[in-house]
């Protein structure tokens, strides 16, 4: 490629990936969008044999409630891998998730109007 | 307000919130979404890694690329808590035509996008109104001029990238808080007008 761009900060995670995930397909966005919300359950304790990427995760998200894309951010773990391990989780009840609004046509005008409000009030 | 991360516990969502959205920055290479993200973020905007088909069509280099190929990009984003129940987040979405697969999935959701112009490379803004227009984004043009006086009116910005006539226009700093924050708004309202 000869464009420099937002593409040329690649990590080249492709093997690491695979290995992290054992080679399974990765989950897509509809299973679990980049701003779903993910923390640690109560009561609840890592898997036997966890990987090391699996502990990351839960030491990170012991701490309260973070984005997907920010558990991804935080780690520097690509975020198709960190949605698979994150999947897992949730699945055996380790994690919990907070709903995101469904992926409306268009959005609801009173979820705009807190949008507004709320950052009228933050940069009054 | 100053929410700025200082202490590590800072970097988690209050435990109230139910509810989160986002909005995109678009724009070409270098316009400066970044810039703005940071100004508005109440995080060190971060970035994460997104791997994706690359689209065998329309790419704007002349080798052209043979059939699929797997790419990364970086996302950069940012968050901003609004109220107890409710988080924002501002994802900065590159606007090559070749990361279409990237688009498809961050458009998905989205209330709007507030899309980036830089005054002096209006060509480079063409194919990504273009992408705003194909997945059915309301946006509005944030301007990001340090020196309007040296730069287009809002008449000449608007014929020359085509827009519609209800679409908003805002010059702004990006590396400004203020005026950040008053494109946000401005395209915010633009939303609401559009879904009431």
């Amino acid at each position: 490629m000869t464009v420099p761009g937002e593409e040329q900060r690649v990590a080249g995670g492709f093997i690491r990936s695979y290995v992290i995930t054992g080679g399974r397909e990765l989950p897509s966005a509809d299973d679990l969008s980049l701003i779903t919300l993910v923390t640690v359950a109560p009561e609840q304790e890592l898997p036997a044999l966890p990987s090391p990427e699996t502990v990351a995760i839960w030491e990170l998200c012991s701490g309260g409630y973070l984005s997907v894309a920010e558990v991804s951010a935080r780690l520097g773990l690509p975020v198709g891998v960190v949605r698979l391990l994150l999947t897992d989780l949730i699945r055996e009840g380790r994690l919990l998730r907070r709903a995101t609004p469904p992926p409306a046509q268009a959005p609801d005008p009173r979820l705009l109007e807190k949008v507004l409000h709320g950052l009228q009030r933050r940069f009054a | 307000m100053d929410f700025n991360a200082g202490s590590p516990e800072d970097i988690y969502v209050p435990g109230a919130v139910t509810t989160a959205v986002k909005i995109l920055v678009v724009g070409h290479f270098a316009v400066g979404k970044t810039t703005l993200i940071g100004a508005l973020s109440e995080i060190a905007p971060l970035s994460t890694e997104e791997k994706m088909t690359q689209a065998s069509t329309r790419v704007d280099d002349l080798r052209g690329v043979p059939d699929k190929k797997t790419t990364t990009v970086a996302l950069d984003f940012g968050r901003l808590t609004l109220g107890d129940d409710l988080v924002l987040y501002l994802f900065g979405t590159p606007g090559q035509q070749r990361f279409m697969q990237l688009w498809e999935d961050m458009a998905r959701g989205a209330l709007g996008a507030l899309l980036l112009a830089d005054p002096t490379r209006l060509s480079d803004t063409f194919p990504v109104i273009d992408l705003i227009e194909q997945y059915g984004l309301e946006y509005a043009v944030a301007v990001n001029s340090f020196d309007r006086q040296s730069d287009y009116t809002e008449d000449e910005l608007r014929e020359a990238l085509d827009l519609l006539p209800h679409t908003p226009v805002v010059f702004c700093d990006a590396r400004d808080q203020r005026s950040s924050a008053d494109a946000l708004l401005t395209l915010v309202r633009h939303l609401l007008e559009r879904a009431s």
